[in-house]
């Protein structure tokens, strides 16, 4: 029906405007295009080519796929993974669910410090929770005896870890999901009398539906792309991510390298075209006639919800708390004394202090960078009707990073950038590339909360835009940016703290003088400094909940000044 | 919006010109490097005094990390020189044809095993390093596990899941050993002494120097590992013994290299002079027991003595080129069945 309306106002339109505004999308479309080429496909394809090449650099068709497939070991860690991954997708998406529920839809207190509780692991290099997992459960762990005799080391350290890393991805886009819905669906609901759970079942949960799928997908991918926490707690359980570990870094086999980096891409395929279908069931949810839902007090579900939240964020808070706690001990667990001696990183790591600039400056300008290119690419993508080709294309190259290894993304931006013939060699090394590959490491779920942010926009905005003789980009500014304002502020924030704990990537890329804390955690591990790295780590940390404060800080004025509309007033 | 490009560009300018501000008058030399984080501030220091003008850029990770960078920079390599890491992965640089000739003024002062033979010198030795037990007198109480002081006392029964090594095919650490029990037991009898390892092993790392770790906190009661990490382990505090057992351990050596391409020659060639020094030899010795200058011995703090006697006289050419083949059989026994021990 729209797209009829839509298409007509096109003929009656005067034509010089539709002419130059579809000009300038055409524009911006392809240069995001291109920007996702360089940043994201062309690294990826100058490692992934590989697989088809020998050691000499000859080509060899197949070859190297069918010596993968036919070690034994193979179909085991694809096993393992599939395993490990559903079963960590079943823990945490319904968790993230019920949190991002009561943060968006009762009436806790606290739900600011709530949502942070939930963000923490993300604030933490993903060493930090299987540290704290080994001295809660390790043999010498504290809290042992509840594992009955099991080992941490293994498939159950690893859900276990990959449940705490992957909360705040779903639960970010979970909130993202919930959190706009239009209260007139749930007043006629409660007028026609209809039960709670059914309400719950026709309205809430279709409406988040689209959310729910990409946040099982996200989680779904991240368990199996990372390969942090089954190197440090996995023990001998071989998963895809180590394989290519072992591959890489064990036997420099780029060729075989870039075969598991390709098998690893399969789930992320099939992710983009499940989400593609869902995508068309889609409705939007907040028409331009919405009202906001605001929920009311209700004694019982909010006492139940805020038990969970408390529940889930202690636990997420006592898990970090460990691993802070370990950076002030001496010598775990023969010596249990306190000092601060752990944090004079000079002792340490020959740059000191160093490393941890170097992640600040860096995080700063990936955010910086970051948030306005991925929100303007998911306007193109999500509201604009022209270049549809162009659109799908970068909707997939959006898609694709978090399917990617960071171990596999990082050499393909050494193959890429240091290439002599390549005029942005001259990025090599220094801190603008490791923003770059952070930025396109983190693409995909900054952009789906983007895209899930403006799904709920009804498109009639741009439509009475249209008709009005206003061009997208006023639309853009005056309407979808204010209104999605919260959702920016998140993407920034992610990004930063991201850019601040990842490894995987950016171990290939640093350069002299550009190392980061997060590697500088890695190398400190190494080296037996365990403390030292759980206070490096700490202190990344303590940066990550300084800036999400900050974005509070930011939220509750924007919230009074921009978001206004979304409180009832008679 | 114009704020926030404006913000981006102002951190980007930020990012490029801390950069510039660098550039000095000394040339700077940029050297790929495994050596010990402890071990960087003090090899700066002693190459920038022996070798005026120089400044020393370290990039610093483990073996492998560094390994498959230089590899995978060949196409345009950013390293002037690589120093500290192990000479099998120079030698297979040499292969292929990344290094750059050069016979250190020198080299002849030291120890035959420690000189690159083969014409063109590409590679100068530095020291060696070993594998050793690290093994948790503490917890071996609890568990009245004998102190081990032959390969085989690992097989007894009371180490049954209380072991760790390094996977050989994550870790080069992992290799050496699968590598030396081979050649020092043949074939046949040392895979059925591997057979009868992984009956105890609880799990196979992926870094060469977390076994040690581990039976250094307590979570395994022996681990094999590297003999640098067990005596550090051990100043710092750990209840552990580091053991070489009699039969001889696996090695390989730490070695220098000029990366062929390097835009700062001349400086690199005189730090690879400075590294066949025996004032250099003397700041190895403070971290290693075996160095390639002869005479030149220090045992460092709580390292096994007898370590240069109990280094197995190990073949590298052989360690090569089987190497394919042995972790295919490697994975073939002790990966590809479904049940993960421990």
């Amino acid at each position: 029906m729209s797209a009829v309306l839509q298409s007509s106002e096109d003929v009656l339109l005067p034509t010089r405007r539709v002419v130059t505004e579809q000009r300038v999308v055409a524009i911006l479309v392809g240069l995001l295009c291109l920007a996702l080429l360089v940043a994201i496909a062309l690294p990826l394809w100058a490692l992934l080519s590989k697989s088809f090449l020998n050691a000499n650099g000859e080509f060899v068709g197949l070859a190297n796929f069918a010596r993968y497939f036919a070690t034994p070991a193979l179909v085991q860690s694809l096993i393992n993974s599939v395993m490990v991954a559903g079963l960590a997708t079943c823990i945490v998406v319904p968790l993230a669910f019920i949190y991002a529920y009561a943060l968006t839809r009762s009436c806790i207190p606290a739900k600011g410090l709530f949502y942070a509780l939930a963000l923490l692991p993300i604030f933490a290099p993903s060493l930090l929770p299987a540290l704290s997992f080994i001295y809660i459960f390790g043999n010498q762990g504290f809290l042992k005896d509840l594992l009955f005799g099991a080992t941490i080391y293994g498939p159950i350290g690893i859900v276990m870890a990959q449940v705490f890393y992957c909360l705040p991805h779903a639960t970010m886009i979970l909130v993202a999901a919930l959190a706009l819905s239009d209260g007139r669906l749930y007043e006629a609901a409660a007028a026609l009398g209809t039960t709670r759970w059914r309400v719950f079942l026709t309205v809430t949960l279709p409406g988040a539906r689209y959310g729910v799928v990409s946040a099982a997908v996200v989680v779904f991918t991240l368990v199996v792309t990372d390969f942090g926490i089954p190197k440090v707690i996995g023990g001998q359980f071989a998963v895809l991510a180590t394989d290519a570990y072992k591959q890489v870094v064990g036997q420099q086999n780029f060729s075989m390298g870039a075969v598991v980096g390709m098998v690893l891409l399969v789930p992320a395929v099939l992710a983009f075209f499940v989400e593609q279908i869902l995508k068309r069931r889609q409705v939007a949810l907040l028409s331009a006639r919405a009202v906001p839902y605001s929920p009311r007090p209700e004694r019982r579900r909010d006492t139940a919800l805020l038990m969970f939240c408390v529940l889930v964020g202690g636990l997420v808070a006592g898990i970090l708390g460990v691993a802070v706690w370990a950076s002030f001990i001496k010598y775990w667990p023969y010596n249990l004394s306190l000092t601060l001696s752990n944090y004079d990183f000079a002792e340490f790591e020959p740059d000191g202090w160093q490393p941890y600039f170097n992640s600040l400056k860096m995080a700063a300008l990936t955010a910086l960078i970051g948030t306005p290119v991925i929100f303007l690419g998911a306007y193109l993508i999500e509201k604009v009707r022209s270049a549809v080709l162009g659109r799908f294309f970068a909707h997939f190259l959006a898609m694709l990073p978090m399917a990617v290894p960071g171990l596999v993304l990082g050499l393909g931006y050494v193959f890429f950038f240091n290439a002599p013939w390549n005029p942005l060699g001259a990025l090599y090394g220094t801190i603008a590339v490791l923003a770059l590959n952070s930025l396109a490491h983190f693409y995909t779920v900054a952009h789906i909360t983007a895209v899930t942010a403006l799904k709920q926009i009804d498109g009639e905005f741009e439509s009475v835009s249209a008709s009005l003789k206003v061009p997208f980009w006023t639309t853009l500014r005056r309407v979808t940016v204010p209104i999605c304002m919260p959702s920016l502020l998140d993407i920034a924030v992610y990004l930063f703290v991201n850019a601040m704990t990842t490894v995987s990537a950016v171990i290939f890329l640093y350069g002299p003088g550009t190392k980061l804390a997060s590697i500088a955690v890695v190398h400190m591990d190494e080296a037996g400094a365990i403390a030292a790295a759980a206070a490096m780590a700490t202190c990344i940390v303590v940066t990550a909940i300084a800036v999400k404060l900050l974005h509070l800080l930011l939220d509750a004025l924007l919230l009074s000044r921009l978001q206004r509309w979304r409180v009832r007033t008679g | 919006m114009r704020r926030w490009l404006l913000a981006a560009g102002a951190a980007i300018a930020l990012a490029f010109g801390t950069g510039a501000a660098e550039a000095q008058q000394r040339t700077r030399v940029t050297i790929y490097t495994a050596l010990e984080n402890e071990q960087l501030a003090p090899f700066k220091q002693a190459i920038e005094a022996a070798v005026p003008g120089v400044e020393v850029v370290w990039v610093r990770d483990s073996t492998g990390v560094i390994t498959a960078r230089v590899i995978a920079e060949r196409e345009n390599p950013r390293a002037d020189m690589i120093m500290g890491l192990a000479a099998s992965s120079l030698l297979m640089f040499e292969g292929m044809n990344l290094l750059e000739p050069y016979t250190p003024a020198g080299v002849d002062a030291l120890k035959p095993a420690f000189r690159d033979s083969t014409p063109p010198a590409t590679w100068t030795g530095m020291d060696a390093y070993l594998g050793v037990i690290c093994f948790n007198t503490t917890e071996a109480r609890r568990f009245n596990a004998p102190t081990p002081t032959t390969w085989q006392d690992l097989t007894k029964p009371e180490f049954r899941g209380r072991l760790v090594m390094p996977h050989p095919a994550s870790s080069g650490t992992g290799y050496l050993m699968v590598a030396m029990w081979l050649q020092q037991m043949g074939e046949e009898a040392g895979w059925r002494f591997m057979d009868a390892l992984h009956e105890n092993m609880a799990v196979y790392t992926h870094s060469g120097s977390a076994p040690c770790v581990q039976a250094a906190r307590g979570e395994r009661v022996a681990g094999i590992s590297l003999d640098m990490r067990g005596a550090r382990e051990r100043t710092q505090g750990a209840p552990i013994e580091v053991i070489i057992p009699a039969e001889g351990t696996g090695w390989d050596m730490e070695a220098t290299s000029i990366v062929r391409g390097t835009r700062n020659l001349e400086a690199a060639r005189r730090i690879a002079d400075w590294v066949a020094t025996r004032q250099a030899n003397e700041l190895y010795s403070r971290f290693y027991a075996v160095v390639a200058y002869p005479g030149v011995t220090n045992t460092p703090t709580n390292y096994p003595a007898n370590a240069e006697a109990r280094m197995f006289p190990n073949n590298f050419t052989w360690m090569a080129e089987n190497r394919e083949r042995i972790l295919a059989e490697w994975s073939r026994r002790y990966e590809s069945k479904a049940a993960p021990r421990n």
